[in-house]
């Protein structure tokens, strides 16, 4: 193969020609993702469907569900390197590196979402701090930084790069420290995951987001943060199996996916215990005090319907986490990975519903709550990240040791 | 001395909107745009993309004919004092890159378009929907860029705006009261382009601090409201209707559940 020096030792991988037409596919969809991103751009948010009601649209779920499903990065990270699980060294290079991704994407989300895109550093320089999204701006920005240091040694180990003697070394060391880096992150993530839920919260205008909480962070804050360390594993499984379907190998030893899958289901049946709770109390107590009821917030429209609550709840929340803490099921695989696409839509399902939904709904009475649709620029660069992710992922499987236990596991 | 404490004594300009003398018109809309420079589309049909920073909404009774009633609500932005009144304003206190500001010397609430950059969180803590954002560059027919207001910058595309209160108007004024040794306004030297053009008179604009103003009178008329009071946003512009079903379609309520038992 005419890329084999660059290929970790002992270890399969398919032909150049056929990796070169899989990147290709892939490319071909990222390159209209650009296209339209430019005209967002250069031309304006005009390009999208986006309106005055549906100011927060697809992006900014986009933003928030990648997000929550990078979250994997800071939760494994701080199992592995602070609570000394060591089992799941066979899967934490990959969930830093799909943490790398989740983050870099949401914030060129970010830079596309915003009207003004060159006066993005505004949010730095004239900040506000009552606004919890200056609080996320800080604490997204900063955590990616630390993603890239604990990315940088795992780069830094392809078999070429790691003929050099200063980068053999510089990896070494990075590894050493990185037990620090996993517990900045784990504090960054902490109030930027938790902030991106006070962003909701905190709207006293808008009840149907609205929450009561401690001090000066409505419930959503820590909600958001719990969720996100619940079904962030689930998402990095998720994208393991796909890895292994594609590459038809076993990439990680189960005791890892069982271990990560037990932490997840704990972590996901205490949160949706919270959530329920909270739930209740805003059903009951805080949006009545508004003058809405309960089922106002799902009648309205079809388009928003009970549908969602029970996808959210129900097939996102409790079946997952069910089956996540019952050893006999976690060992049967189809619920097992069934369980794990169920984690995955339901974390994905809160953050559409606490950002789409919480400012589509009209407060005043008499308002309509419009549809919206999006505008195919809106789609591409939404599958914009997701090709960059696929690629980035091709490439890292390919030419970096990204999974160590793979000679071991397929020999 | 603390901002919010002064702001007990300072000036807190707000509307008092009689809905009974309200025609629906469209006047306060077209002053307006016409005053503040505010851009629009060859097709304005869209109205959740189109800027209408005084917008008039028809209300019905939603009974059927022959006692079906209608009334016309103008609705610019509420200028919100936010809980406790001390100017936590819902948008201002989310806004990332404080581009928009409570002046707790009029009580108005800014929004400096040179510093937004247009993450629409504003829009999203309103619950009046009182603020849009700019889709499009603005563009006008080539005869009308002579007759744009001089004393207001247009806005660029990629921004929010809103209701202002024409505060170009106050720094006019202000600068005029100086000039004549004077640090208070009456209450004719400072009113919006809207209240001046409401041919029914439904608009009256002051101070609401003020017990010379009239409207420091009217905000406390029996058939007072103020829309989406629950909220406790605390807006400045008061409504007044003799019609129960007009003063009820102002908040939410749950059913059984009357308006003095919510206070």
């Amino acid at each position: 193969m005419i890329d084999a020096a660059l290929i970790p030792k002992d270890v399969k991988r398919c032909s150049f020609p056929v990796f070169l037409l899989g990147i290709s596919i892939v490319g071909a969809i990222l390159i209209w993702g650009v296209y339209a991103m430019f005209l967002c751009w250069f031309k304006g948010l005009n390009q999208t469907n986006m309106n005055d009601s549906f100011g927060f649209a697809l992006w900014i779920w986009a933003d928030l569900a990648v997000i929550a499903l990078g979250g994997g990065a800071f939760f494994s990270g701080f199992l592995k390197y602070i609570l000394g699980k060591d089992e799941l060294q066979s899967i934490i290079n990959f969930a830093v590196l799909i943490g790398f991704i989740c983050y870099s994407s949401a914030l060129l989300i970010l830079a596309i979402d915003i009207g003004q895109p060159l006066r993005g550093w505004f949010i730095f320089w004239h900040a506000n701090v009552h606004s919890m999204l200056t609080e996320v701006a800080f604490c997204l920005s900063l955590y990616f930084c630390v993603l890239t240091i604990e990315v940088i040694p795992l780069v830094l180990e392809n078999r070429k790069l790691d003929s050099v003697p200063f980068f053999h070394h510089l990896s070494h060391r990075m590894h050493e420290v990185m037990a620090i880096f996993a517990a900045t992150g784990a504090f960054l993530s902490f109030f930027h995951q938790g902030s991106l839920g006070g962003v909701a919260g905190v709207l006293y205008g808008r009840p149907f987001g609205y929450r009561e909480g401690i001090f000066i962070w409505p419930w959503t804050f820590f909600l958001f943060t719990w969720s996100a360390a619940a079904c962030g594993p689930s998402f990095t499984l998720m994208l393991v199996k796909i890895t292994e379907i594609i590459s038809r190998k076993k990439l990680i030893k189960d005791n890892a996916v069982q271990l990560l899958a037990k932490i997840s289901g704990w972590m996901l049946g205490t949160y949706m215990i919270a959530k329920i709770a909270d739930t209740i109390y805003w059903a009951f107590k805080t949006a009545p005090s508004m003058g809405f009821r309960f089922m106002d917030f799902y009648t309205a429209s079809p388009y928003h319907g009970l549908w969602i609550f029970i996808l959210e709840i129900c097939i996102g929340g409790l079946f997952p986490a069910y089956v996540f803490l019952t050893e006999k099921n976690r060992k049967t695989p189809w619920l097992l990975w069934s369980a794990v696409v169920c984690a995955v839509i339901g974390v994905s399902t809160n953050r559409w519903v606490m950002v789409l939904q919480v400012t589509a709904m009209p407060v005043l009475p008499f308002e309509t709550w419009p549809l919206y649709i999006p505008s195919w620029q809106e789609v591409a660069t939404t599958v914009l990240p997701v090709a960059y992710g696929i690629m980035t992922v091709a490439l890292a499987h390919r030419y970096l040791p990204v999974f160590p236990h793979e000679k071991e596991l397929n020999s | 001395m603390k901002e919010s404490s002064v702001h007990e004594n300072a000036k807190k300009y707000g509307m008092v909107i009689n809905l009974d003398k309200c025609t629906g018109c469209g006047s306060c809309m077209v002053a307006c745009m016409s005053e503040n420079n505010i851009p629009f589309k060859a097709d304005e049909t869209n109205k959740l993309d189109s800027i209408t920073w005084m917008r008039v909404y028809r209300l019905t009774n939603k009974e059927p004919f022959p006692k079906t009633e209608m009334c016309y609500l103008p609705r610019p932005c509420m200028h919100c004092g936010g809980k406790g009144d001390h100017g936590h304003s819902p948008c201002v206190s989310v806004c990332p890159a404080t581009a928009t500001d409570y002046d707790h010397k009029t009580g108005i609430v800014s929004q400096i378009y040179t510093r937004c950059f247009g993450c629409r969180y504003c829009m999203a803590a309103c619950p009046y929907r009182a603020r849009y954002f700019n889709w499009w560059d603005p563009v006008w027919p080539k005869e009308m860029e002579s007759m744009l207001n001089p004393n207001v910058s247009p806005r660029m595309r990629g921004v929010v705006e809103k209701c202002s209160f024409c505060f170009h108007r106050y720094q006019l004024a202000m600068e005029k009261a100086y000039l004549e040794e004077r640090r208070e306004l009456e209450e004719h030297e400072y009113q919006t382009a809207c209240t001046q053009a409401c041919p029914s008179g439904a608009i009256v604009f002051g101070d609401l601090n003020n017990p010379s103003h009239k409207v420091h009178e009217l905000k406390k008329h029996p058939n007072a409201f103020r829309l989406l009071e629950r909220l406790q946003t605390n807006p400045k512009v008061y409504y007044i209707s003799s019609r129960e079903w007009v003063r009820r379609s102002g908040d939410n309520y749950l059913i059984g559940e009357n308006k003095t038992s919510t206070k």
